[in-house]
């Protein structure tokens, strides 16, 4: 029994690594995990959830893919079995992601292209947000907005937030060594300097507000359609 | 009217709605479609106030009489547009028609604006459905979604040649505001479903007409106030805003608001209740009594007095709209703009 909860631990561990593409929160402590099932045999079952019946479905394709692939990539599991539930989409969806048929597959005729530059223009988004979140303590200490702009990683004291900015721009492949500027263009990785960068610090702010913002109703509305919390809810929320 | 100490406010409800979206009304085979749009607006109004909340019953059809009381008697507001939805791949007789608002509007007077729609996948027999629409009923709005199913397609672009060629015609018929709304999904599904960037190109190339965008492109706050800085012709429309955030959200409400007085400024945004989503009374009293939390993250962004408040509320839509504003309900042109800052500052 020991052995199961804990298997289930990993699962639910590894699950904490899909992201929600325009959230940038994994989609545990979301809530949208359902439930998490794993038997003793290695049989691994997950039900994803949304706020709505109408989510996005290119998000919701990438979701529940992404949820997938992380938990068939874990040792000693004999079968994976990932579904979303309550979704105008969740056949073609599902159906797809079982046969790892990728997006345009699954929606025939209804898609043109994969999702990879979908998902760029949200991390893009995400490395904005965490800016923000980087910059304002600075911003709040004193430093201007140019000043910001002199900055690069290293100088910048380390923190979680800072943590996870970097791995944004990684992913990005934006500079993340420690003599990178703290202020890069999201799409090219040039410097952001001088005037430009209080416009820069501005749309920063701006991104985050929209993604604190669209959180927030998403949280709201999936409280409304489920009364239960998710698996891994509240072990990370 | 709503009066809140001395200072009265004239408010124009510049999006709401008079929706029929019971089982008798669901197309048989899109039962599913019509069930999940419905429960997901009802889901929104979970972000209210709970003493508002309704049985999903009552949500799935209210009554004339519940909207004139909700809207009018309890709920401040002086004259109302309504904003159609058509969803008939769904919705039998429609789930909110030009004729079903008009036979509301009819028996009220001076009350109702009749806003209508078009789809410009509908070709020459859209045309002249719009055109009649006009004609009947006298709409100088028109309320798009570009998310809207019909015939297999998933949605269109405000930025494709049969959408300029409605939207000409439309100036033509003497339409001066397209309300976008964007969501919940779009066609081709791989693209972001609310990609404001359609909205960008038809506001440079129809420069007499207004864009409002209905729900400022949340969850896309950021695309729109980039684009609304760049375009003088593009509104705000704060329905979600004030009724998905200023109760349930409030930190983040205050910053939303920040943003949009920064970016786009309070003569662009216009107050929607998104009636039956919201009622409107608790979001008019809410807004009037709102400020900016004394918290330092707050301090930057630009101020909202009372004026801006009046002019959110209403002045600046019955402006689009050329609605008569009674005299006492203008704004006091000689009051200095930054007299309400000054008096926020020292409170």
């Amino acid at each position: 029994m020991t052995t199961m909860v804990a298997e289930r631990d990993r699962v639910l561990d590894a699950l904490g690594a899909v992201r929600d593409p325009e959230l940038d929160e994994p989609i545990t402590t979301l809530g949208f995990v359902s439930t998490c099932v794993v038997s003793a045999a290695g049989d691994v079952v997950v039900r994803l959830r949304l706020p709505t019946y109408f989510c996005a479905p290119n998000f919701a394709f990438l979701m529940v893919a992404d949820a997938y692939d992380v938990v068939s990539a874990l040792p000693a599991v004999r079968s994976v079995d990932v579904a979303l539930e309550d979704h105008f989409a969740a056949a073609q969806i599902n159906a797809g992601v079982a046969l790892r048929a990728g997006f345009v597959a699954s929606f025939d005729g209804e898609a043109t292209a994969e999702l990879d530059e979908l998902r760029r223009t949200f991390v893009a988004k995400a490395v904005l947000a965490g800016t923000d979140q980087v910059c304002r303590p600075l911003v709040a200490s004193g430093i201007d907005p140019a000043g910001v702009a002199r900055l690069t990683i290293a100088d910048v004291p380390p923190s979680p937030e800072l943590d996870r900015l970097v791995r944004r721009r990684a992913e990005l492949g934006l500079p993340v060594g420690p003599d990178a500027p703290l202020l890069v263009d999201v799409g090219t990785g040039a410097a952001i300097a001088g005037a430009a960068a209080a416009r820069h610090l501005g749309l920063a702010r701006l991104t985050r507000t929209g993604i604190e913002a669209n959180t927030g109703i998403c949280r709201g509305m999936l409280k409304h359609r489920y009364a239960e919390s998710g698996a891994g809810e509240e072990e990370q929320g | 009217m709503y009066e809140k100490n001395g200072e009265k406010y004239f408010v124009v409800d510049s999006h709401m709605h008079f929706w029929d979206a019971g089982p008798d009304n669901w197309v048989p085979g899109a039962e599913q479609y019509a069930k999940g749009w419905i429960e997901c607006f009802h889901a929104y109004q979970s972000l209210a106030p709970k003493e508002t909340h309704w049985t999903i019953e009552k949500f799935m059809k209210y009554s004339e009489d519940d909207l004139m009381k909700d809207v009018f008697e309890d709920g401040y507001v002086d004259v109302a547009v309504f904003q159609p939805t058509y969803l008939k791949e769904w919705y039998k007789e429609g789930f909110n028609t030009t004729e079903k608002n008009a036979a509301l509007g009819e028996k009220h007077p001076g009350m109702f604006v009749h806003n209508t729609r078009f789809d410009p996948r509908d070709s020459d027999a859209g045309l002249e459905e719009l055109k009649a629409n006009v004609d009947r009923y006298g709409s100088r709005g028109v309320k798009l979604y570009t998310a809207e199913w019909n015939n297999g397609s998933r949605g269109y672009k405000l930025s494709e040649p049969a959408s300029y060629r409605y939207l000409e015609k439309a100036q033509e018929l003497g339409i001066k505001n397209i309300h976008v709304h964007k969501g919940p999904t779009i066609w081709p599904l791989d693209k972001d479903a609310f990609d404001v960037s359609d909205v960008d190109h038809a506001a440079t190339d129809f420069p007499e007409l207004n864009f409002i965008v209905e729900h400022v492109g949340l969850p896309r706050i950021e695309d729109f106030c980039f684009m609304a800085t760049q375009e003088p012709n593009v509104y705000a429309g704060l329905s979600v805003v004030i009724g998905g955030l200023m109760h349930a959200r409030p930190q983040f409400f205050a910053k939303v608001m920040g943003e949009l007085l920064f970016w786009v400024g309070e003569d662009k945004m216009t107050f929607g209740s998104d009636y039956g989503i919201w009622e409107p009374k608790w979001q008019i009293e809410g807004f009037v009594d709102w400020e900016f939390p004394d918290q330092p993250e707050f301090a930057d962004y630009p101020r909202l007095g009372v004026d801006g408040k009046k002019k959110i509320l209403g002045l600046n839509a019955a402006k689009l709209y050329d609605l008569k504003v009674p005299d006492e309900l203008q704004l006091k042109e000689d009051t200095p703009a930054a007299q309400d800052d000054s008096k926020l500052v020292s409170s």
